[in-house]
């Protein structure tokens, strides 16, 4: 049937066609080929007329025809019939040049057959070099000529090769001239397996490179309405690889890279420097030798004098290759070392910048000498072991401090890149020779009274003291002394801080030395501060025991000493306040970061830390009735909530089996009042914190904070012993205790278990029992405040989880935003609902968190509450726009932007919400937006616009700055959308100019400008 | 290290000293205070014009020590501003418009209220005085904005960093 309709179709007399028909007709013959039921034969056989018409465009519309059958099935072809196809097509090459385009694209169907016969490959290429002249076709029949070629040469290689030179010479022709970046793309990509797989260049290799290089540098500005997506980097980066593919290329593209180089486009020298440096990677001695001397001056003088710091960056990569390139080399006997001679030249004509009184070439001389000896290790040596001495023999001859700073700034730069490579027989170094006098010049550094300075010469200190085994054992207590004085006495706060991070650095190389001349000297500090308030030094002491317990025999000496103020502080030895409680508990916390890697010390400090800081609270709580309790700070919400992070730093990272040994003893101690594992034995009456009473038990409950911090943040493999008891305990104090700290960390305390529990009728039944407890709370009773945080508690822990419980609880948070007591905290508690949480039902707790648990909730809750929200009275709005603000505030950008177009006009109705709290977030919330949803935004410009101004003036600063900054932004819309408003939004943002607050001026001043310079030139 | 911009040909000044930036200035706890109303001062009006680049090097007037805080002299009580701006070399044909870029610059940021005064620092300029008297002269100063192509390289000193 096919068949048929290839005769019905053109069969017909010799008349041209119209597009369609012939595309027709060629579709139904390739699929009656495909089918079987004709073969090519009865194509071509019913192709004979218009194939041999004598009006060149109705044959051309014949090959066309059968070519485009061939394109479709060429792969069921017989050796036999293509070896017919490929000589008539080769033969028609001569014909019209209305045919080629036809004849070629039937060629590249044949280029693409298994079964082509030896020997015609070479005969297609050789007639279209012959025949064709490529550049004067069309893009499109060009792009068909490399196809041919890329296709021969990937399944014909060996043929091609036969040719010789003489294929390189053709394809050098065809593409000599091209101009179009989609053909460019693909024949530098041919130039480049020519290269690669070895095709013979011949006496071609020149003018294969001419032809190439003369794109070089890329200058292609893709049309803004490109539909093909060819970026100038792509081009870049295809001929790119086409010239650094092979050396022969050396001798001419190393001029014309220099030539680049001193040329004055930015981007020219650009692409000519990573081109450099690329080539690096496989040039030798041969290719370079000769251009060494001009390629350093253009790198040198580009550096001495260039304003962009990138090209100084690509320079100095340059640089670097080039000297890498030159360590690489391998030496014949009577080759001269290129590396040493190179290097001499850098340093000849540097180190004299280095030494000039005025120092104004010493960055850009040393930045040149660092990359050239950041390549090596052997150009290392030769570079610093001539640069070192001089520089400090300079610090030796300068005076200002200013000057001092630079020189060892420079000496810092070349000693850090020492780390690149790795420990060796330091035999050579030249850091041996010089390193007294590198010492003693640190050393004095330290002493000079700028902070500058002094802060370089820490961390040179830090460098050496890192090197195994270079300084000696008095070095490294003087520079510890040193690192004491500056933590103990120094008043600049940016000098104690490097020096106890640099006393953390060194600390695990020298343990011995810091905890004799830094722990020890920090804990009689700490000692005679004793009876001093809590002062600053205080706090920056024990902020240095932290930052110096890096290795675990510290470690060993610090926690003790921590822990004992604290002990202290209960005990009422010290005048305390509750920030000497937040700094013990902080310093703690950061030990516990520091050794989370080590899992022995991180089980000392488990064991050393958690009984103990139980101990002391419980029996802080115990005192409780008594009179004289100094221990009572402990008890404050500001000191529990610091131990609950030391706590749960402590717990987080316990293997289960650690973690299920400490676990059985914490749970007995709050439920049972079991006491035993805590340190002393002076308690005077029993822990029962869920047991109901009157005032003393509250102090006990509250620890339940602590018990929060231990039992959430186990691992989830761990199993908590008593669990369901427990989590009924905490259920029934989360909704009916007085203290809403107390009720809070009972609520997170149960959701942290909740969201571990695992999934089943157990849970489910637990669930249960919470919702009808949460129904009775919400509904009456002075509790009502316990519930929501409850519920909202609950709630984040199914919403972590996926349950499927959550709809039923998103339902009563929603109603309760139309609630008039609670309408307001509910609407806040959406922020907590959206945002990550920091603490029990955190990643770092091991709480289950799925990935996409704001969009879900996103999608399930707001089109309810925007229904709710026009249903509303209108007392309780607010409430919703307040709920809705933070759901929005918290979701991915792309979601917004998709649904933005609906969500827009409540938002804009929340700018005019009289709730800071909804303005502000909805303005933060819209001012990424704007320029996100250009087409949604034009809609309601005018809008925009008005609110915003009306903002200007809100009696809330923050407020203020927020609407100004959206206005500035709005700027950014396409100009023919906002000019109309230019006129009126100046005026109107004059009086923010004159606002009595400075911060608001200034985000005024800077919207006002950007409105002056819409629609005006130079923009 | 900043050093001269590439080329160099054409400038007058290629090779300038180029001075430190200090950084941005802290925001105090007293500005972030609702209550407190917090006067116009010279640091302030500095931090307007710091930003505005030379018309001929990629720097801004700062870094040229073109402008200065000390040369700021600002009266929020009296609604006068006072900038007083150091041309690189005393020949330097672009003062003009580095005085007319700080002028429109404090015209469009300060409040109204302001009379505000631009001059070059005594005896730092050949033709202190013509530049001076242009600069003060409100409708020379229209009449410049006027003028697409000023206008244009006024903007392009404004715009970026500000």
């Amino acid at each position: 049937m096919a068949a048929g309709g290839v005769r019905f179709g053109i069969g017909k007399p010799a008349s041209l066609l119209q597009d369609c028909e012939w595309e027709n007709a060629a579709r139904q013959a390739a699929e009656g080929v495909k089918a079987g039921t004709c073969s090519i034969l009865d194509v071509v056989e019913t192709l004979g007329s218009p194939l041999k018409n004598e009006d060149p465009q109705v044959r051309a519309q014949g090959i066309q025809v059968l070519s485009e059958v061939l394109l479709q099935c060429y792969s069921l072809l017989q050796e036999q019939e293509v070896t017919h196809l490929v000589l008539f097509y080769e033969n028609r090459l001569k014909d019209n040049h209305l045919v080629i385009p036809s004849v070629l694209q039937g060629l590249n169907a044949l280029s693409k057959c298994v079964v082509l016969a030896a020997g015609l490959a070479v005969s297609v290429l050789k007639a279209i070099f012959q025949e064709v002249h490529v550049q004067s076709l069309l893009q499109l029949n060009r792009h068909t000529v490399y196809s041919i070629i890329t296709n021969f040469m990937s399944n014909r290689e060996a043929e091609l090769k036969s040719l010789g030179a003489d294929f390189t010479l053709g394809f050098i022709q065809v593409m000599d001239g091209e101009k179009d970046p989609r053909n460019l793309l693909i024949a530098f990509q041919i130039v480049r397996d020519i290269i690669v797989k070895g095709y013979a260049l011949g006496p071609f290799a020149e003018e294969l490179f001419e032809v190439t290089s003369c794109y070089f540098p890329i200058d292609f500005t893709p049309p803004s309405n490109d539909p093909h997506g060819i970026q100038r980097e792509d081009l870049i980066f295809s001929l790119r690889a086409v010239l650094t593919s092979t050396t022969v290329f050396a001798e001419f593209l190393l001029p014309l890279l220099i030539e680049k180089i001193d040329s004055d486009v930015q981007s020219a020298k650009l692409d000519s420097l990573q081109t450099l440096t690329a080539v690096c990677k496989i040039y030798g001695h041969k290719e370079l030798k000769e251009f060494l001397p001009s390629l350093w001056s253009s790198l040198r003088t580009e550096v001495f004098q260039t304003a962009s710091e990138k090209i100084e960056a690509e320079c100095l990569s340059a640089l670097r290759a080039l000297s890498a390139c030159l360590s690489r080399l391998v030496l014949g006997s009577e080759d001269e070392d290129l590396l040493e001679s190179f290097l001499r030249g850098v340093l000849q004509d540097c180190r004299h910048h280095l030494c000039e009184p005025d120092m104004k070439l010493v960055w850009p001389s040393a930045k040149l000498l660092q990359a050239a000896a950041g390549a090596s290790l052997r150009a290392y040596y030769q570079i610093t072991s001539s640069v070192l001495p001089l520089l400090l023999e300079q610090y030796a001859k300068h005076e200002q401090s200013s000057q001092h700073r630079t020189v060892l700034e420079v000496l810092l730069g070349f000693l850090e890149l020492r780390q690149m490579w790795g420990p060796e027989e330091e035999d050579k170094s030249p850091l041996l020779s010089c390193k007294d006098s590198l010492c003693s010049i640190v050393f004095s550094a330290l002493t000079e009274p700028n902070i500058q300075l002094q802060l370089v010469g820490i961390q040179v200190l830090t460098f050496l003291g890192s090197l195994q085994e270079l300084l000696d054992l008095a070095n490294v207590e003087k520079l510890a002394d040193h690192f004491a004085q500056f933590i103990l006495l120094e008043k600049d706060s940016q000098i104690s801080l490097a020096a106890m991070d640099a006393a953390g650095t060194l600390a695990p190389i020298y343990p011995e030395v810091f905890s004799k001349c830094l722990v020890r000297r920090l804990s009689e500090a700490l000692e005679s501060e004793l009876l001093e308030d809590g002062s600053s030094s205080h706090q920056k002491h024990l902020r240095a025991l932290a930052a110096v317990s890096t290795h675990p025999s510290i470690v060993r000496e610090t926690v003790p000493i921590l822990l004992q103020h604290l002990q202290q502080i209960q005990k009422g030895k010290v005048p305390a306040n509750n920030h000497s409680v937040v700094s013990v508990c902080h310093s703690l916390q950061q030990v516990a970061l520091q050794c989370q890697q080590n899992a022995q010390t991180y089980w000392y400090f488990h064991q050393a830390v958690v009984p103990c800081l139980l101990g002391l609270a419980v029996q802080a709580a115990l005192q409780e009735n008594s009179h004289t309790t100094p221990g009572k700070v402990l008890l404050t919400e500001e000191a529990l909530s610091s131990m609950v992070l030391v706590i749960s730093a402590a717990c987080m990272h316990l293997s289960p089996e650690l973690a299920a040994q400490s676990v059985s003893k914490v749970i007995p101690l709050f439920l049972d009042g079991e006491l035993s594992f805590l340190p002393g034995n002076n308690y005077s009456s029993p822990f029962q914190p869920f047991q109901d009473g009157p005032c003393p038990v509250a102090a006990q409950r509250k620890l339940v904070a602590l018990l929060m911090a231990f039992v959430c943040s186990l691992p989830r493999t761990v199993a908590i012993p008593q669990q369901d008891r427990l989590l009924h305990e905490l259920l029934a104090l989360s909704y009916s205790c007085d203290c809403l700290f107390t009720a809070t960390a009972a609520a997170k305390c149960f959701a942290g278990l909740i969201n571990k529990y695992p999934e089943g009728p157990h849970l489910d039944q637990l669930l249960e029992i919470a919702i009808k407890m949460l129904e009775q709370g919400l509904n009456e009773g002075p509790y009502q405040h316990q519930a929501l945080t409850l519920l909202l508690w609950v709630s984040k822990a199914l919403l972590l989880r996926y349950h499927p419980l959550i709809t039923q609880l998103t339902d009563k948070l929603l109603k309760l935003l139309g609630d008039t007591v609670l309408g307001p905290a509910a609407g806040d508690g959406f922020a907590l609902l959206m945002a990550d949480s920091t603490d029990v039902l955190g990643k770092s707790c091991h709480a289950e968190v799925r990935l996409m648990f704001r969009q879900r909730f996103f999608t399930d809750c707001v089109p309810q509450l925007v229904q709710c929200f026009h249903m509303a009275i209108p007392d309780v709005k607010p409430n919703y726009l307040k709920g809705l603000s933070h759901i929005l505030n918290h979701l991915p950008k792309p979601v917004l932007v998709t649904e933005l177009p609906t969500l827009l006009p409540l938002l804009l109705e929340s700018l005019s919400c009289p709730d800071h709290i909804v303005q502000l977030s909805t303005l933060r919330c819209l001012q990424p937006l704007l320029l996100d949803a250009p087409h949604v935004m034009h809609l309601h410009i005018d809008t925009l616009v008005g609110k915003f101004l009306n903002l200007t003036d809100n009696p809330a600063m923050a407020i203020r700055i927020a609407a100004l900054q959206c206005l500035h932004t709005l700027a950014s819309l396409p100009t023919p959308v906002v000019i109309p408003f230019k006129p009126r939004v100046i005026r109107a943002l004059a009086k923010p100019l004159d606002d009595k607050k400075r911060l608001v001026r200034k985000e005024a001043v800077l919207a006002r400008g950007e409105w002056f310079l819409l629609g005006t030139p130079g923009r | 290290m900043v050093g001269p911009p590439g080329g160099g040909g054409g400038l007058e000044n290629a090779n300038p000293l180029v001075y430190p930036r200090p950084g941005e200035r802290p925001t105090t706890a007293r500005e972030q205070d609702e209550g407190l109303p917090d006067a116009i001062d010279g640091r302030e009006v500095f931090d307007l014009i710091r930003g505005i680049h030379d018309p001929e090097h990629p720097l801004t007037l700062e870094e040229l020590n073109v402008v200065e805080q000390v040369r700021v002299q600002v009266s929020d009580a009296e609604n006068a501003v006072s900038v007083e701006f150091t041309p690189t070399i005393p020949h330097c044909s672009m003062a003009t418009l580095i005085g007319l870029s700080i002028k429109v610059k404090l015209i469009r940021s300060l409040p109204e209220r302001f009379k505000v005064d631009v001059h070059i620092t005594p005896g730092t300029h050949a033709s202190e005085h013509a530049v001076n008297k242009q600069l003060a002269d409100k409708e020379r100063v229209a009449a410049a904005l006027e003028n697409m192509h000023l206008l244009q390289v006024v903007n392009q000193c404004l715009s970026g960093r500000s």
